[in-house]
């Protein structure tokens, strides 16, 4: 299971961001999140998945720009100073990720999260850690350690 | 006065067991280096080149690994530093001739210390048949009876627990119960009499009696009948003698410790009192002890400081002027939190990224003509440069400590394989980034044992083709045109290619018909997958193969090629960068983005004529004065824009790569030429090909770092040449 | 006042020790590396006791002892040798040199500071 899903279980009451990506609401366990910032453009990344922005610098560190939209084949973001960067620790890395907007800040009990429903998508079995139903919103956990390609095969000789 | 060692103040809130850990950490870290003092002395004795200094630090080195392991507890490592120690005094006191037997006794030893040690540290244990048969040789040479492990090996020595240090609580056994009044008083009367020469000593009679005191009661008549007149009085003699009556329930061997320095310089005659002695209590002082530890820093890296003057002590009976070398009189150093010196480093970078900002704003604000500004600013840019060259070299090591390690392996190598290799070093005090250093360590010794095991012939090979039956591998560093070139070669049989192609071909990493140059062939060696050895032999055939070596020089920034002769032998040649930090690049911009190309590779830039650039199936090639060069296209190569680049309006940089092959890149115009801050990309995402780095622009922009080499070569693989081997899908 | 004690040892890990058991014990360090360090550092100060271990590159501890016996200011200063042998022919060499006593190494803490105080107030 995802570490946030182990997470759940231990504690009572975990704080959440929740933001949206187009008619969709995401969450994300606060301790994750380094800092929320307006959106700067990107340098792109040759020969990376295309929905990996590209990289920018944030004070002097190097990290890539994740578009979730993207990343969870919902649509192609179009980004604009309106979107928002979400600053995440995923393991050692620190990432961001691309969104529409930040709505919430969610205070959650562990037995509201429920396990991600079986729709069998690729998607969400890999991003999703589960979801909570509140006030007849559906908000998906998401599981970060997936966000990133995976490149232990990605070294061509 | 230079004073070189910072105190460490004690530091409250820390845990003692803590200290003592990190002082253990120290010891290990102190290891590495006697175990590499121990190792290049041995050596230069070997080579017939040590002297009374040599066998000296090499005794001490094995004398302190005792000291420490003893410390803390590190029987086994203990029990063997004991005899091999032993064995090395007998050398330095000439009662052994270190002959070439002793010495590859000695040699091994040293091996098997430096396995401990690591068994040791990592809390396993070592091989005890291997320890105890070196023992056994070892106490042969000096003639005592070789001790089996269950016998106590040092009756001087006892190994005590850190919990020694005071801080594990005394159980309280007073011997007695009940009311303990109806015990008679016990104690001694002492007479002492101190000589001139206890006071010479240092030692005075009212410390000891003051000691003394804290056993018991104590009644003191001082006796000075055998005081002379005045006149006679010598100032630093003695006369005066003392009776003292001491109430205690110590035994009379805490009475005699206390006089423990000074018995050969006194009279002491100590009586029991009248009364039963006592059962032994445990000492009141060792109860209370509040444990302050120290703070113990955790990587700490020597840094050479001005040596400070060091008059020499004549002990020796011919102290002739000496060759410098290494491992004898060590620069004096201070030790430095690593962390710091990365901090330092950053904040260069960090003031590199501002000058070229300020360099920017200058331009920006129409004052670059100003000569007083233009120049300030040229001033600023040489001194940031010398900064960031000093703080470089903070880091900088040189290789030796690592080289020295690789001729561990080449005997261990030749051991296993039964042939004769001797190891040569050459430049091994070419400085290099400390970084650089650690990561060498394992594709340097993978080189190295294949080195022995596939390049060297077996003995009789060699003598049959007329070669000296010992091999030679030769491992050699130096600076060359801003890169560091290590070079790893032997005097073997060179690339079998006949086979090589064969294998290549029977597993599938290349077509039957593939037309390969010989460098090509012997390149092949570094494909994933490709091992030269049929049956799996105990030294190289650990699954790993050549192209493990160049995934870990190319994860440092590096390049690996191999040259070979048949029947002459094998060249691996490594080339890396200076430094892991900062590098000269050329900034240039190609489909609206910016690059920087490291200068390193570049030869030459030019604007092409249009009908220099030939088409050539899906790439191109260009006639740079009479010679076609492949020609890539940057941005439509690494995917930027579907176009081609106009070649109408275009600059070319001619290239060398590592290889050695002429190449030649196209952008749309160059920007600058500048040093730029390496940042990494694998810190926070991961390898992305043809990318070495990323960088940081004075307007906070990022930019990325091309990879020629790997451009180059992906443009060549991705149009199939038939010159050029095809990699299997992966 | 606590006591000042200038200790010499070539080996780090001894340093380390030595410095975290004597402060420990509340008596003022300074550290050392070989004989000839000890000397310098005695340029201008005056430790209560020295302590130097015998086996150390450049100036071993005889020629420290030897040192800082010729010293007018400092030929009564208690000077402590750390032996890991307690022979005693080492010890014997030791105090014709001029040392005080002895500590054999591995030290107790106890046993260090006794020793200290049984050559200095």
């Amino acid at each position: 299971m995802t570490e946030e899903a182990q997470h759940f279980g231990s504690t009572d009451g975990n704080e959440f961001i929740s933001f949206c990506i187009g008619e969709q609401e995401y969450c994300i366990d606060i301790m994750a999140i380094r800092e929320i910032r307006g959106w700067t453009p990107a340098t792109i990344l040759p020969n990376s998945p295309d929905y990996v922005q590209g990289v920018i610098n944030l004070r002097g560190s190097v990290l890539p720009i994740v578009d979730l939209a993207k990343r969870l084949q919902i649509k192609e973001t179009e980004p604009s100073e309106r979107h928002v960067i979400i600053i995440t620790q995923i393991g050692t890395q620190i990432v961001g990720l691309l969104v529409d907007s930040v709505s919430d800040i969610l205070t959650v009990q562990d037995d509201i999260i429920q396990p991600t429903p079986d729709v069998a998508s690729e998607v969400a079995n890999a991003f999703i850690g589960g979801v909570i139903a509140l006030d007849e919103r559906m908000i998906s956990v998401l599981a970060l350690e997936n966000i990133l390609p995976n490149f232990v095969e990605s070294e061509a000789a | 006065m230079p004073f070189i060692e910072w105190r460490l103040k004690p530091q409250t809130g820390d845990n003692t067991l803590d200290t003592m850990e990190s002082i253990k950490q120290t010891f290990f870290q102190e290891c590495e280096d006697l175990l590499q003092d121990l190792e290049s002395g041995l050596i230069l004795m070997n080579d017939g080149e040590g002297d009374d200094e040599t066998i000296n630090s090499v005794f001490r080195a094995v004398h302190s690994i005792k000291g420490g392991a003893g410390a803390f507890e590190l029987t086994d490592l203990v029990k063997f530093a004991h005899i091999f120690e032993n064995t090395l005094d007998e050398i330095r006191s000439d009662r052994l001739e270190a002959t070439k037997e002793v010495l590859t006794v000695l040699l091994q030893s040293s091996d098997l210390l430096m396995d401990l040690v690591e068994a040791a540290r990592e809390g396993g244990s070592c091989n005890e048949e291997r320890s105890q048969k070196l023992m056994d040789t070892l106490a042969g040479f000096i003639g005592a009876p070789a001790e089996t492990p269950t016998e106590t090996a040092m009756p001087d020595f006892e190994p005590q627990s850190m919990d020694d240090m005071g801080f594990q609580p005394l159980v309280m056994d007073f011997g007695f119960d009940g009311d303990g009044d109806d015990q008679q008083a016990a104690g001694f009367s002492i007479h002492f009499t101190p000589t001139a020469k206890m006071y010479a000593h240092g030692n005075e009679t009212a410390r000891l009696l003051a000691t003394l005191a804290s056993l018991g009661d104590m009644k003191t008549t001082c006796e000075h009948a055998d005081l002379p007149d005045f006149d006679d009085l010598e100032p630093e003699g003695s006369y005066l003698s003392w009776d003292i009556e001491l109430t205690t329930e110590n035994e009379e061997e805490d009475v005699r410790e206390n006089f423990e320095f000074v018995e050969d310089d006194c009279e002491l005659i100590i009586t029991p009192l009248g009364g039963i002695s006592l059962p032994e209590l445990p000492v009141l002082e060792d109860l209370e002890i509040e444990p302050t530890p120290v703070a113990i820093e955790p990587e700490t890296l020597e840094v050479k400081a001005p040596e400070p003057e060091v008059k020499k002590t004549e002990t020796k009976k011919n102290t002739e002027t000496k060759t410098a070398k290494p491992n004898t009189g060590a620069p004096a150093t201070i030790r430095i939190n690593l962390e710091r010196v990365d901090r330092l480093i950053n904040l260069v970078g960090e003031l590199v990224i501002n000058q070229a900002m300020l360099t920017e704003c200058v331009v920006d604000a129409g004052l670059s003509q100003d000569p007083s500004v233009s120049s300030g600013l040229d001033e600023f840019k040489q001194l940031t440069r010398d900064i960031q060259e000093s703080v470089m070299a903070i880091r900088a090591q040189p290789v030796q400590p690592l080289f020295q390690r690789m001729s561990r392996i080449v005997r261990k190598a030749a051991s296993a394989t039964e042939k004769s290799v001797k190891l040569v070093l050459e430049g091994e005090f070419t400085e290099v980034d400390k970084t650089i250093v650690e990561k060498l360590a394992d594709p340097l010794t993978h080189m190295i044992r294949n080195a022995v095991d596939h390049g060297i012939e077996s003995p009789e090979k060699r003598v049959e083709n007329g070669k000296p039956e010992e091999g030679i591998v030769t491992l050699s560093a130096a600076h060359r045109s801003g890169k560091i070139i290590i070079e790893v070669s032997d005097d073997g049989a060179g690339v079998n290619r006949e086979r090589v192609k064969q294998i290549a071909i029977d597993k599938n990493l290349i077509q039957e018909d593939a037309n390969l140059s010989d460098s090509d062939i012997d390149n092949l060696l570094f494909m994933p997958g490709f091992s030269t050895v049929e049956t799996i032999s105990t030294l190289s055939g650990r699954g790993v193969g050549m192209d493990v070596v160049k995934r870990a020089i190319q994860s440092i920034g590096g390049r690996v090629v191999i040259s070979s002769t048949p029947g002459k032998g094998s060249t691996f040649t490594i080339s890396l960068p200076l430094t892991l930090a900062i590098l000269d690049g050329m900034l240039v911009t190609t489909a609206g983005q910016t690059l920087v190309v490291p200068l390193t590779s570049i030869v030459e830039t030019l604007i092409p004529s249009p009908e220099d650039i030939h088409p050539m199936g899906s790439n191109s090639v260009i006639n740079i004065r009479g010679t076609f060069v492949p020609l890539v296209d940057v941005g439509h190569e690494l995917g930027f824009t579907q176009e081609p680049t106009d070649t109408n309006n275009c600059v070319v940089l001619s290239i060398m790569t590592d290889d050695g092959v002429q190449s030649a890149v196209l952008v749309d115009t160059i920007q600058d030429q500048r040093q730029v801050v390496i940042k990494s990309l694998e810190t926070n995402y991961g390898h992305v090909p043809c990318i070495a780095a990323a960088t940081i622009l004075g307007d906070g922009r990022i930019a990325l770092i091309l990879d020629v080499d790997h451009l180059i070569e992906q443009a060549g693989q991705r149009t199939p040449s038939p010159e050029l081997p095809q990699i299997a899908a992966e | 006042m606590s006591l000042s004690i200038l200790a010499i040892d070539d080996s780090r890990t001894m340093r380390d020790m030595l410095n975290f058991a004597l402060s420990d014990a509340g008596f003022d360090v300074t550290l050392a590396e070989d004989g000839q360090q000890g000397l310098d550092a005695l340029d201008g100060y005056m430790p209560d006791v020295i302590i130097t271990d015998i086996n150390m590159p450049v100036m071993d501890g005889f020629g420290l002892i030897e040192g800082v016996r010729k010293m007018d200011a400092l030929r009564a200063v208690p000077i402590l040798v750390l032996t890991t042998e307690s022979s005693a022919e080492l010890k014997q060499r030791a105090r014709s040199a001029g040392a005080t006593g002895w500590i054999v190494k591995p030290f107790d803490k106890a046993k260090l500071v006794n020793a200290i105080h049984r050559v200095a107030a």
